[in-house]
């Protein structure tokens, strides 16, 4: 395989980081309205904390897409 | 390399001076005025106006007063609830910062490009978010030695470590400060620059499938055009919960260093 291959194949393979990323955000959000359903009074104190826990699972995503850009046109 | 294709993705970030290339120069770099300082200046001067027509201070405040208002108690509740009463003189500092990310993000998104104006989206650019990012970062810096003294530093070592890990875990929370800013601006910046892309690779499906003929056109064209817009929404909210993301943190990390862990 020649380096430019090798590049966008790596650069496809980053994909998967950001579809990992998606299941994590999904998590936090799901697990959020799960128990904001059980105890709907307290679910408006924690909307700060949901924020946090989705922009941590969200950086990782973002960062394979950083990856790939990288590889696709600085690399 | 692929073939690429007729829509250029990443043109859209390409930065253009629109004058000064010649005598604008400080100590040899030129300090050409380009669209992104443009559209800073557009985003700085549409918060004014959007500051302005809410700051009468009406008895019985109308709709824009309501709007400012509803603005400026978001921001203080945010630092009430994470800073705690110590936060009341960060709001001028988190709600500017809050507002230029949103009307940048925003005034990013507008469709003038129909009426042949390209908006431009600065913060896609990590240069203008790592700026944003090392601002706060030096504030936290600033005011956490400014308060505590050479205290600041047991924010390395939180509360109930025990003894046998001393040697671990002040190297870890070393390092998940030090990377704050860079995850700060890196986050702004995808997240806008990811979208922008997205928007673009899907409109040159719409154009080259219709270029290659009607029955493309309807069979790929449509459902990426009705995507596209679906997209489109998406995007105002990305806008919205970026601009957020970066206030909350922000703030978080200040509540590190008025209070410690």
């Amino acid at each position: 395989m020649d380096a430019e291959a090798a590049k966008l194949v790596g650069a496809g393979l980053a994909a998967i980081g950001a579809g990992m990323a998606a299941i994590g955000v999904g998590n936090v959000f799901g697990s959020f309205l799960e128990s904001a359903l059980r105890n709907p009074a307290a679910a408006d104190g924690q909307q700060g904390r949901l924020f946090i826990g989705f922009a941590a699972a969200e950086l990782l995503g973002l960062l394979a897409f950083v990856v790939a850009m990288i590889l696709i046109f600085v690399a | 390399m692929a073939e690429p294709g007729k829509v250029d993705p990443m043109h859209q970030f390409t930065i253009e001076p629109l004058f000064g290339t010649d005598q604008l120069s400080i100590a040899g770099y030129n300090i050409a005025f380009t669209n992104s300082a443009l559209w800073m200046a557009i985003a700085a001067v549409a918060l004014w106006l959007f500051m302005l027509g809410g700051m009468k201070r009406q008895l019985v405040p109308g709709r824009w007063q309501m709007a400012v208002e509803s603005a400026t108690g978001f921001i203080d509740n945010l630092l009430s609830a994470n800073v705690g009463p110590a936060g009341r003189k960060y709001v001028p500092y988190i709600f500017s910062l809050f507002m230029f990310i949103l009307f940048a993000n925003l005034l990013g998104l507008l469709p003038l490009g129909l009426a042949g104006l390209h908006p431009f989206t600065f913060t896609s650019h990590f240069t203008v978010t790592g700026v944003l990012a090392i601002l706060s970062f030096s504030i936290v810096l600033i005011v956490g030695f400014w308060r505590h003294g050479l205290h600041f530093f047991s924010l390395f070592v939180p509360h109930g470590t025990p003894w046998w890990l001393l040697w671990l875990i002040p190297i870890i929370e070393l390092v998940s400060f030090m990377v704050r800013p860079f995850s700060l601006a890196l986050r702004l910046f995808v997240a806008m620059m990811a979208g922008h892309v997205l928007l673009e690779v899907l409109s040159s499906f719409v154009i080259d499938s219709t270029n290659a003929g009607i029955g493309y056109g309807l069979a790929i064209g449509g459902p990426s055009f009705i995507l596209m817009v679906a997209i489109c929404a998406l995007e105002v909210l990305v806008a919205g919960i970026q601009a957020y993301v970066f206030a909350l943190l922000t703030s978080l990390y200040i509540n590190d260093a008025e209070n410690l862990h």
